[in-house]
């Protein structure tokens, strides 16, 4: 029962109500698809929320870190949250926005060794890690070891710029890239809720396009 | 002559490894893109730049 005493919606009443804000071909492709999202961050809880949100069929989310208290100003977590894995605390809070999606969480560091065991039923992979390094492995190792799926990273969201710098490129038939390409988080001052969502946002909509056989 | 980054390079005969050695990229913070292909880092030394070849070296930075 919801806080209001009354039940909540079905999951028919839910995708009728998808179908009628998103039409129906579009909430059949995305019902079908799997998406996983690397890394429980600034990006990837506010893309997994969007996607969530949107009716995708089964999300795969993955993160090895825990909640910490610098991260309640951009990341998708409550106070109460702090401490604990953020696959965990996401999934909590995904159930109670979306409970008819298929969530598989794991608590795991993505590993060029371990990447293709955890991706390889996704159709549409989003990286969302914070540190370049791992950004550039975990493309690295797709491309390489996954050709055949859809790759949509970040890189370039921290300062107090415009919004209307960070795009959305395709960089090769498989690979998108999102965000500014240049504002370095330790090397700038600033990584702001709105700005980090602006590029979590593009990931997301990037990864439902795909989904929808829009490339 | 061949196109890196939207600049014309003249880089024909060096391979990869070497080109991303001079130029000061980071290996281990960026993906290459080479005619349309990600090349894989293991690549990068055996990869030679031809003329026409058209690159782009994604130079990831942090934040998420």
């Amino acid at each position: 029962m919801s806080a209001g005493d009354t039940p909540l919606p079905s999951r028919e009443q839910i995708l009728a109500a998808l179908v009628q804000k998103q039409g129906a071909d579009a909430v059949e492709k995305l019902q079908k698809a799997t998406i996983a999202v690397c890394g429980l961050g600034g990006l990837g809880s506010n893309i997994a929320i969007s996607l969530a949100r949107a009716g995708v069929g089964r999300l795969i989310l993955i993160d090895f870190d825990t909640v910490d208290i610098t991260n309640l100003h951009r990341q998708q977590y409550k106070m109460n949250q702090v401490g604990i894995p953020k696959a965990e605390a996401l999934l909590q809070n995904l159930e109670e926005i979306a409970p008819y999606v298929q969530y598989e969480v794991h608590q795991v560091k993505v590993t060029a060794e371990n990447a293709v065991s955890l991706l390889q039923e996704a159709d549409v992979i989003c990286e969302a890690f914070d540190k370049a390094d791992a950004k550039a492995m975990l493309v690295d190792t797709v491309l390489e070891k996954l050709p055949q799926k859809y790759l949509v990273a970040a890189s370039g969201m921290a300062s107090y710029d415009s919004g209307n710098a960070i795009l959305t490129r395709r960089i090769t038939d498989k690979f998108y890239l999102c965000g500014d390409g240049k504002n370095d988080v330790d090397e700038v001052v600033g990584l702001v809720a709105p700005r980090v969502m602006l590029c979590a946002a593009h990931q997301a909509l990037t990864a439902i396009r795909l989904v929808l056989g829009l490339d | 002559m061949l196109k890196i980054n939207g600049q014309d390079v003249n880089a024909a005969g060096k391979t990869l490894e070497s080109y991303i050695a001079e130029a000061g990229f980071n290996k281990v913070r960026i993906a290459v893109e080479r005619n349309g292909e990600i090349v894989p880092k293991s690549k990068y030394g055996e990869t030679v730049l031809a003329d026409g070849d058209c690159v782009e070296v994604v130079n990831f930075v942090g934040g998420g």
